[in-house]
């Protein structure tokens, strides 16, 4: 059984690029080994800067010999019909067999397909994985016209077994495959052949290359750790780098210097992300001082003098970066300490989205919700109104400008520097949370107040100009703004009617999308002014900040309207109208917005969508959810929660189950008759009609729970509502049971209809139970 | 650093560039005489990586980025500096040692320093224009931008071109191990009048880093913008045929319409005239030349293999 080993050998391939092409490789490549008949024992991938190897262990020297039978035509058929058959087997007439059949005398075609050499199919297949190769991006190079992730210089192709190895005949766009490959660029810059596997890897080391990754990883991890042991400093662990750095270097050499004093007062988090991202450093961390005070840079060298060049090289381009970070953090202090006023000024300038106004526009909007919000999360609204002024303002600092992934981190060290209480300054980092799934929430009220405002007032106004996500286009990342939501509000408890909400911040955001010449206008519930035959307006913002509209007097079931303001009114237009109240001129109307309730309602059934994924994540389904939702204060997501989580509770258990079963029934029943009598069954059920001891029962039973579920309900009570509920199965499985209710008696038969109504008026308190499956 | 075969001043450093990669065959150029972003604008790199034709040149190129000046005061950052490019259609297999050579040819011996090629896409959104490649690392510092083109102008490069870009003044404060780009020695230290970058830039990057902070007319940028833009359309546009039946597409005359929108774009640029919105318009707006130009000079004999 010969062993297959392939190497592609080329110029630098992007360090994140090699996990993938290493598994693509193994793939494409035993896939077709397998598609074309071989088998083998293993397989195993590898990568460095410049070459993808595989190694294929236990292959079959030859595939299968293979024999197929195909019917052919008559041999009384027309010659057409022959002539497809011969063409489609590719065979010759004598060498057709012909075959007493059923009906008569048939053509057959027997194909054998010999076995094919191992070396001819580990050619094609080569050759159709490099030239098909899935990188996420490839270029050509020269006068060719392969495609490769950067020159592809050689490929090495062996097949060995105990007699020796051979070179497998294959030659892709001028490249003919060999036996040798080369080592290290500078060290060991020579060819050299290889006769198999434990060969070429041996061979490379000595060439001063590690082929495997993870032994590069677990190098580089352990003489770094070495290197900070010795200074009893401790690494900080970076998985993400590790590897990274893994994929830059054939042969790792950590190198260990330490930051100079003066730049030892920058936060942590800037020497950090300045040396990870300039320079693919390691930070090392003194236990003692608790700050970070030296790096590890990983050379691809050994050199003569020990990487002395080299870490003085590194030191001076660190001091060069850090000089620029240590110049940003003096000048961001200073502007900090003053106020931050510039800042604040410069958000102005800064577009947030071309409909939606400036970065100071928003942050004006989440300061004034921010205060709304306070009082539901237990938050002081002066600071949760501060809090969401200042998170914003290091955006305009220089180094959130110079390290865009350091914002809010550096928003809290310029809130303390500018004098702001802890709570203010912690909201100013962690308002951006949660960014993910599994991104901590946070808890502080006041950081809570401004992370809800952030994110609804993003949701808000992207409904508000309707750019809302489709399909997998989510370029605001709306669905990760509502999760956002859903999560501050669960992990917290707040306990907040969303609908009100964003109808307020709609309000908020309305003002803000005036411009030059164009106006937004709302209904006044108080108008009877109508001006035109569409509609009538007496209520509009003023461009004046100062004005705010009260959202009292809107009618909030109107559209709103974006208009034009014309110096003339014209003739033409139907939609031309005479505004009296606080603009004079006449108006044109160029766009027509949503309802503020048409607004929530939409808003709020996206977040109901990302709520059923969210719980559908912790075994809630979402059938389940869909009952609840039919209940009053479903904008308030706690309570949807509660109500949802205690349904699933009782639908567990088997009164649960078979609760469903009753009510489904008492409710089909019920609807039945009422579209048939054209009636709603809906009061006068009498227990003196009751005809026997299970109906009686029923009523009884009925008379117990509808209070318990009511007061259980108005007190929030949700599991002793299930448990008043669950009660009822047993004498409505008892009532079906022995009962007919479409019985001859008109009266009984009212009688009992009016029951069931009891029935499903007691479900309907608690869910629509017509929406759970099963 | 301690190689004896240290260059002593930044010209040197330039003259060893020339000199090496003319005994490798290039053509060695003289800048391109307008304001130019980058090495990259010049004909001999844009309109030369076009077509079949084979190419080799380098050359030095003044380069302009009036949104970088630091008034002189910071040690790395000029609105002025100069870019080594060296252009090569097809791009050698050999490439890659060619421009380690190079690295030896100025006293960076790779078996000191820690040579790296880490990957780094380019792309000149005002030129329809990108390449894959690396930066490259010396000592953890980016020394030069190697790019296989494989479009430029919206066409597709075939072949395709290997581009080298070093800049200069970074490249150099290293090899000399100077931390002040205005304490670079220019000329030979021991020359008898020894002239320093900052005794020839240290005035011209303050005072056109006031020009271009805050006094460059902007009315006037906008309207030369204009001009520029409908002169290279007009080029465009002429008849091949001129008055004497001789057939003359004017590719390069319209390209240098594009070069004078682009700079007159960063300069608006630096003036703070123009909005994130408009931004991406006025990019478009060069491109838009760019290709024009791209498309004429295809046609052209420069351009045939």
């Amino acid at each position: 059984m010969p062993d297959l080993l392939i190497e592609l050998f080329s110029e630098e391939i992007p360090a994140r690029m090699q996990a993938r092409a290493r598994e693509d490789l193994r793939k494409l490549v035993t896939d077709g080994l397998v598609d074309a008949g071989l088998t083998y024992a293993s397989a195993g991938a590898f990568s460095t800067p410049r070459r993808l190897t595989l190694t294929v262990e236990g292959l079959t020297a030859n595939s299968p010999t293979t024999r197929e039978e195909r019917k052919g035509p008559r041999t009384d058929a027309p010659d057409a019909a022959l002539e497809g058959f011969l063409r489609s087997t590719g065979l010759t007439r004598d060498q057709l067999q012909a075959r007493d059949d059923k009906k008569g005398q048939v053509w057959f075609a027997v194909i054998e397909r010999a076995g094919r050499p191992a070396s001819e199919i580990v050619a094609e297949v080569l050759d159709a994985t490099i030239r098909n190769f899935p990188w996420p991006k490839s270029m050509r190079w020269g006068a060719g016209s392969l495609r490769w992730v950067r020159p592809l210089h050689s490929i090495l192709c062996l097949l060995s077994d105990e007699a020796g190895a051979t070179v497998v005949p294959l030659a892709v766009e001028g490249i003919t495959a060999g036996n040798s490959t080369r080592g290290h660029r500078f060290l060991s810059p020579d060819a050299f052949t290889v006769t198999g596997f434990d060969d070429y890897a041996a061979k490379l080391r000595r060439a001063h290359v590690i082929l495997d990754s993870a032994e590069r990883e677990a190098a580089i991890r352990q003489q770094a750790e070495n290197l900070a042991f010795a200074r009893g400093w401790q690494i900080v662990p970076d998985d993400g780098l590790l590897s990274e750095v893994a994929g830059l270097v054939e042969w790792p050499v950590p190198l260990m210097g330490v930051i100079e004093d003066r730049f030892l007062d920058l936060p942590p988090e800037v020497l950090q992300t300045s040396m990870k991202e300039h320079q693919k450093f390691f930070s090392a961390k003194n236990p003692k001082t608790g700050r970070i005070e030296g790096f590890v840079t990983v050379a691809n060298i050994e050199t003569p003098d020990d990487g002395a060049t080299i870490l003085a090289g590194n030191q001076r381009v660190l001091a060069a970066r850090l000089s620029d970070a240590a110049f940003f953090w003096e000048n961001d202090l200073r502007e900090a300490k003053a106020g931050m006023q510039a800042w604040a000024e410069g958000l102005k300038s800064v577009t947030f989205h071309n409909k939606l106004g400036s970065q100071a526009d928003r942050v004006a909007r989440i300061a004034a919700l921010a205060r709304e919000i306070a009082p539901l999360v237990g938050a002081d609204a002066n600071q949760a109104e501060q809090a969401a002024k200042l998170a914003k303002l290091d955006l305009r600092s220089a180094m959130v400008g110079e390290f865009p992934e350091l914002q809010g981190t550096m928003g809290r060290y310029y809130a303390l520097a500018a004098g702001e209480p802890d709570a203010v300054a912690d909201a100013a980092r962690d308002h951006y949370s949660p960014l993910g799934p599994s991104d901590a929430v946070p808890t502080a009220p006041v950081s809570v107040a401004v992370a809800l405002a952030d994110k609804i007032d993003t949701l808000t106004g992207f409904w508000a100009i309707d750019e809302k996500p489709t399909g997998s286009k989510d370029p605001y990342a709306l669905r990760r703004a509502a999760l956002g939501v859903i999560r501050l509000e669960m992990e917290n408890l707040v306990r907040a009617s969303l609908g009100s909400v964003a109808v307020k911040q709609y309000m908020q955001t309305l003002r803000f999308l005036q411009k030059e010449n164009r106006y937004i206008f709302l209904k006044d519930t108080n108008s009877n002014n109508t001006l035109t035959q569409f509609f009538s307006i007496t209520c509009l913002f003023s461009t004046d900040t100062r004005f705010s509209v009260n959202s009292e007097r809107v009618d909030s079931d109107s559209p709103v309207f974006v208009c034009r303001n014309k110096r003339e009114p014209n003739s033409d237009s139907a939609n031309s109208l005479q505004i009296t109240s606080n603009l004079e001129g006449y108006y044109e109307v160029l766009e027509e917005l949503p309802s503020p309730n048409d607004l929530a309602a939409d808003l709020l059934s996206f977040l109901h969508d990302r709520l059923k994924v969210y719980l559908r994540d912790q075994g809630i389904r979402h059938d389940i959810i869909d009952a609840v939702l039919a209940q009053p204060g479903n904008d308030d997501l706690v309570l949807v929660v509660n109500r949802a989580t205690a349904l699933n509770a009782m639908l567990q258990t088997d009164d649960g189950k078979n609760l469903i079963q009753g009510l489904k029934r008492a409710g089909n029943i019920l609807a039945q008759a009422e579209e048939k009598d054209g009636v709603e069954y809906s009061f006068g059920a009498d227990p003196k009609f009751a005809e026997n001891d299970q109906e009686r029962a029923l009523f009884a039973a009925l008379d117990t729970a509808e209070p318990a579920i009511k007061a259980a309900i108005a007190a929030e009570d949700f599991p002793a509502a299930m448990t008043a509920i669950a009660a009822l199965r047993a004498p409505i499985d008892a009532f079906f049971d022995t009962v007919q209710v479409n019985t001859d008696n008109q009266i009984v038969r009212r009688n009992r209809l009016n029951l069931l109504h009891r029935i499903r008026a007691a479900g309907q308190q608690i869910a629509d139970f017509t929406k759970v499956e099963g | 650093m301690t190689s004896p075969n240290r260059p002593r001043s930044f010209q040197e450093i330039i003259l060893r560039l020339q000199a090496y990669w003319a005994e490798q065959g290039c053509a060695v150029l003289q800048p391109y005489d307008m304001e130019v972003g980058a090495g990259t604008f010049h004909p001999a790199t844009t309109l030369r990586s076009l077509g079949g034709k084979s190419w080799a040149a380098a050359y030095v190129q003044p380069s302009r980025r009036p949104t970088d000046g630091r008034y002189g005061e910071n040690p790395n950052r000029l609105q002025h500096y100069y870019q080594y490019q060296v252009i090569i259609k097809p791009s050698p297999a050999n490439l890659q040692d060619l421009y380690l050579g190079s690295l030896r040819a100025i006293g960076l011996d790779p078996l000191v320093h820690d040579v790296r090629f880490v990957e780094d896409d380019w792309e000149s959104p005002t030129l329809g224009a990108w390449g894959l490649g690396w930066e490259v690392w010396c000592d953890g510092m980016e020394v030069s931008q190697f790019t296989y083109f494989q479009q430029v102008g919206g066409h597709d490069c075939r072949p395709v071109s290997g581009e080298l870009t070093y800049g200069l003044e970074r490249l150099a404060m290293y090899v000399l191990g100077v931390e002040h780009v205005m304490d670079m020695p220019f000329n030979d230290p021991g020359a008898p009048i020894p002239l320093t970058y900052g005794d020839i830039f240290r005035q011209t990057e303050q005072e056109y880093s006031r020009w271009n902070f805050d006094q460059a007319d902007t009315d006037m940028l906008f309207q030369h913008f204009k001009d520029a833009e409908a002169e290279c359309a007009r080029i465009l546009a002429a008849e091949p045929v001129d008055g004497a039946g001789r057939t003359i597409p004017m590719a390069h005359p319209a390209y240098d319409q594009a070069i004078k929108a682009s700079h007159i774009f960063n300069l608006l640029d630096a003036r703070g005239v123009i909005s994130v919105t408009e931004r991406q318009a006025y990019i478009g707006r060069v491109r838009a030349l760019a290709k024009a130009c791209a498309d004429l000079f295809v046609t052209t004999e420069a351009a045939q293999a």
